[in-house]
């Protein structure tokens, strides 16, 4: 080996320059993912127009760059829709679909992995297997064959994304619940006579909180990614209802004649995924310096 | 693997595969009357029991599903409510497009993930190895159907030097095999770097370098093996993903696959091809399972007096 190689090997453990603590690239996702929030909360204030107005007379038209007007920013689709509009209500819908597809899951498979730990025995290997089947099976199947037998109407499609990740959740739950009462705050409790709902929900739940806290950033930005896979397909959110996946399948007809109705929809679901990557991994690292650097 | 161990996940498989077409039973039924769905709301009462007859569906609950289970056993999945063709054969005869396709994007993601992995691990903290994760980042937060629009635009409507739909010929294959295989390039490079970084600090490789083996041989005799085991197992959880991943881009590009065939029965209701499929999928990755399991021991000895292993 070089000793310029053996060089830079010595440096690796003892960076010269003193590490910049906010990276520009974990700034930007910063401001990116805020600005999402932004428009999450306020869509219909920001939104020029609302997303269902139509007027075949503007069909089709360019975003201001690539020579509209002003009146729509980022130009018009098939129906005459603003873009800018239908963009900021489908940033909501998505969203509002994963955070609830999210939250069901994490409930149910927080209930489901407490009911694990408690009751053992039977109870425990019946919900380990039904974990252990949804896991075999990819989950976009498993929601295309819900969809094929139910339909496709917006309550059922969150219950459905819902469905997505539940068993993580409850290996998770059943995995750390089973620790904890082992531990002396909860026997203790146990041993005061303290019911046993009191000790999970009062005890042992806020203990166990942040591992499923980061078990729900991690399922987030899935949920978010099947739930545009599905709309895409035309399978998942419908007109009128728009999401960002469903904008992007309907863009397709116009790729030849207006491609940014599909490709403005699509980069706004890939910024959001890699910035939620990008912030994970960066967190990730800050709260275990031994993994810095490593991407595992 | 030990015998106990086998028999624990051969008898947890069938059980998986058995809840799963369980499940398409009672979806079927409860998923409304397909033979309405078949003949519309305006058919005679005698041509809806005429069709209630063909497909056994005037029979007890109970004699239906243990026919069902019979059938599902001897491979018969029933008609296709569409054109009246086993749905068997619709799924055999887009199998093979799947399976190309399928192969082509697994194995050119794992082959690119590979290189650039352990090209990464080797160069750590350069800007090559910046440069591959940059990439590898790109390559999984890319959502497949919109990689798949942007390839269409440039290749073959801006460019026009690639198909964009179909199977005529063997260049229709390249976008969507690029699409499908992004995706995992870039999970199995990250995947790969970070394994190959833990295995190249174990006090063994220090050994090895100590007697002084070469750097090509210390890589790949003593890293790599190392490493295999993680990989392994990440390859074998991904093939769902590749699953999911093909019914998106055979859509995108028009590839006459399973995925496709999928999505159009979903939209026509026609629940004997999702079944079909859906049961077949389920198969699949079970016996995926079970040979990832085998693989293991096959090069990894500690595992074959593991008491415990899997899960």
């Amino acid at each position: 080996m070089s000793s310029a190689l053996l060089w830079r090997k010595k440096t690796i453990g003892h960076p010269v320059k003193a590490e910049k603590r906010y990276p520009i690239i974990v700034v930007l996702t910063m401001a990116f993912l805020l600005a999402i929030f932004v428009v999450f909360c306020l869509a219909d204030v920001i939104a020029p127009y609302d997303y269902r107005t139509q007027s075949l007379r503007q069909r089709l038209m360019p975003p201001v760059f690539l020579g509209g007007t002003n009146a729509h920013l980022l130009g018009t689709d098939e129906l005459g829709r603003d873009i800018l509009s239908r963009l900021l209500y489908a940033i909501r819908f998505s969203i509002l679909v994963a955070l609830g597809g999210t939250t069901i899951g994490a409930l149910i498979g927080t209930i489901l992995g407490f009911l694990a730990a408690h009751f053992r025995g039977f109870v425990e290997e019946l919900i380990m297997m039904l974990a252990d089947v949804q896991a075999s099976l990819p989950f976009m199947l498993i929601a295309l064959a819900l969809i094929a037998a139910f339909g496709g109407s917006f309550v059922l499609f969150i219950l459905i994304m819902g469905f997505y990740g539940w068993e993580v959740f409850a290996r998770l739950t059943r995995g750390v619940v089973i620790s904890a009462k082992e531990q002396g705050y909860a026997t203790a409790m146990i041993a005061l006579g303290a019911p046993p709902l009191y000790v999970y929900t009062r005890h042992i739940l806020p203990n166990i909180l942040s591992v499923l806290v980061v078990q729900f950033t991690l399922n987030f930005p899935q949920v978010i990614l099947l739930e545009t896979s599905l709309s895409f397909l035309g399978l998942g959110i419908r007109p009128p209802l728009t999401s960002l996946g469903q904008m992007l399948g309907a863009g397709r007809a116009y790729l030849t004649t207006a491609w940014w109705i599909a490709v403005l929809p699509g980069m706004v679901i890939f910024l959001t995924t890699m910035s939620i990557s990008i912030l994970g991994d960066w967190i990730r690292d800050q709260l275990d310096p031994t993994l810095r650097g490593t991407g595992s | 693997m030990s015998g106990r161990l086998l028999t624990t996940k051969a008898i947890r498989g069938v059980l998986t595969i058995w809840l799963i077409v369980t499940f398409t039973f009672i979806a079927l039924n409860m998923s409304g009357d397909p033979i309405e769905a078949l003949v519309g709301d305006q058919a005679s009462p005698a041509v809806i029991a005429h069709y209630r007859q063909k497909f056994g569906l005037d029979r007890p609950l109970w004699e239906q599903y243990i026919s069902y289970l019979g059938n599902i056993i001897r491979g018969d999945f029933g008609l296709s409510l569409s054109d009246q063709k086993p749905a068997i054969e619709l799924v055999a005869a887009a199998l093979p497009y799947t399976l190309r396709l399928g192969l082509v994007s697994f194995i050119g993601g794992l082959i690119v993930g590979l290189i650039f992995g352990i090209v990464a691990a080797l160069n750590r903290n350069s800007s090559l190895d910046r440069f591959i994760m940059g990439f590898a980042v790109l390559g999984f937060s890319l959502p497949n159907f919109f990689l798949g629009i942007l390839l269409i635009l440039l290749f073959a409507l801006h460019w026009r030097v690639l198909p964009s739909a179909g199977a005529d010929s063997a260049w229709h294959i390249i976008l969507p095999a690029i699409t499908l295989g992004t995706h995992f390039a870039g999970i199995f490079a990250r995947f790969v770097r970070s394994t190959m970084l833990e295995v190249l600090n174990k006090q063994y490789m220090i050994a090895a370098r100590a007697k002084g083996a070469p750097h090509f041989r210390r890589v790949f005799w003593h890293a790599l093996p190392n490493a295999a085991i993680p990989i392994i197992t990440i390859v074998g959880l991904k093939l769902g993903d590749l699953v999911a991943g093909s019914i998106i881009v055979e859509t995108v590009f028009g590839w006459p696959g399973v995925g496709r065939l999928l999505v159009g029965a979903i939209t026509s209701r026609d629940f004997a091809v999702v079944q079909a499929i859906l049961i077949m999928v389920a198969v699949t990755m079970v016996l995926t399972n079970f040979a990832v399991d085998f693989i293991y021991t096959l090069i990894d000895p500690r595992m074959r007096t593991a008491p415990q292993g899997g899960r």
